[in-house]
């Protein structure tokens, strides 16, 4: 499967989104790809991704994408990200 | 990685975030002033020029208060740019929280600068950041350390302890 991480910028927190996507699939033993984009070229992307993780504040910016959009209000908090990771693959 | 020095690659939080690029007890306004003091430490530090604390602004302006990455943290950031000459890293705590705006992690009472001249060579610093600040204890002693010092010496012991 392939994960897009959707950020601003494509530096910040994006990459802190991969990061704790890349803790929560090693705990959850889910193998995926993961990428980082910013929002400007996440669109393009979008039609190959499985699933979109990125900001509520971001997500409506992104606008009808055919992947699950999955939001993460605490970017550094594993569990948050764990459990709505979990949630997703259900 | 186009303009990146290959010595920052995988460099250190230690290393990205400097003395002269942390403010304690800093006072801001609203979000647009809190962001300003963690680019002019940026500026301080020598990693930016002054027009880059316009883009970390302008940023905001343009995507919202995506930045508040968590309760009371904002990673105030924009692209790489001319006015970006090394990687770098800023911390400002505020005395007086201020609202970015976000409807779950608002108010702001740190702020992180954030500066890249490609999009790498802040990963590892950028993790052990994280992981630092997601430990509440750790992240108390951060908000309380009294001086730049103190905050630098916080930081090194949890590196140290991530290396032995």
């Amino acid at each position: 499967m392939k994960i897009l991480a959707v950020c601003g910028m494509g530096l910040g927190t994006g990459l802190l989104l991969r990061m704790q996507a890349e803790k929560a699939l090693r705990e959850l033993g889910i193998q995926a790809d993961l990428e980082v984009a910013d929002i400007g070229t996440a669109r393009a992307l979008a039609s190959s991704a499985d699933l979109i993780l990125t900001s509520e504040e971001l997500a409506p910016q992104l606008g009808q994408v055919k992947p699950k959009i999955v939001t993460i209000s605490n970017f550094i908090d594993l569990r948050e990200m764990v459990t709505k990771l979990r949630a997703a693959m259900e | 990685m186009a303009g990146g020095s290959p010595v920052q690659r995988h460099a250190a939080l230690s290393q990205l975030l400097s003395g002269n690029a942390i403010r304690i007890g800093a006072h801001a306004r609203d979000w647009r002033a809190a962001v300003r003091v963690s680019g002019e430490a940026l500026v301080a530090s020598g990693a930016t020029d002054p027009a880059y604390t316009d883009e970390m602004i302008a940023t905001v302006e343009q995507l919202g208060p995506y930045i508040v990455i968590a309760p009371g943290i904002a990673l105030a950031h924009s692209r790489p740019s001319p006015a970006v000459h090394r990687s770098g890293i800023s911390l400002v705590t505020l005395t007086t929280p201020v609202a970015f705006g976000h409807r779950q992690n608002d108010p702001v009472s740190l702020v992180v600068g954030l500066a890249a001249p490609d999009d790498d060579g802040h990963v590892t610093a950028l993790a052990t950041l994280a992981e630092f600040l997601a430990d509440d204890e750790r992240r108390a002693a951060l908000m309380a350390a009294p001086t730049p010092e103190a905050v630098r010496r916080l930081i090194g012991e949890y590196e140290g302890g991530l290396t032995t």
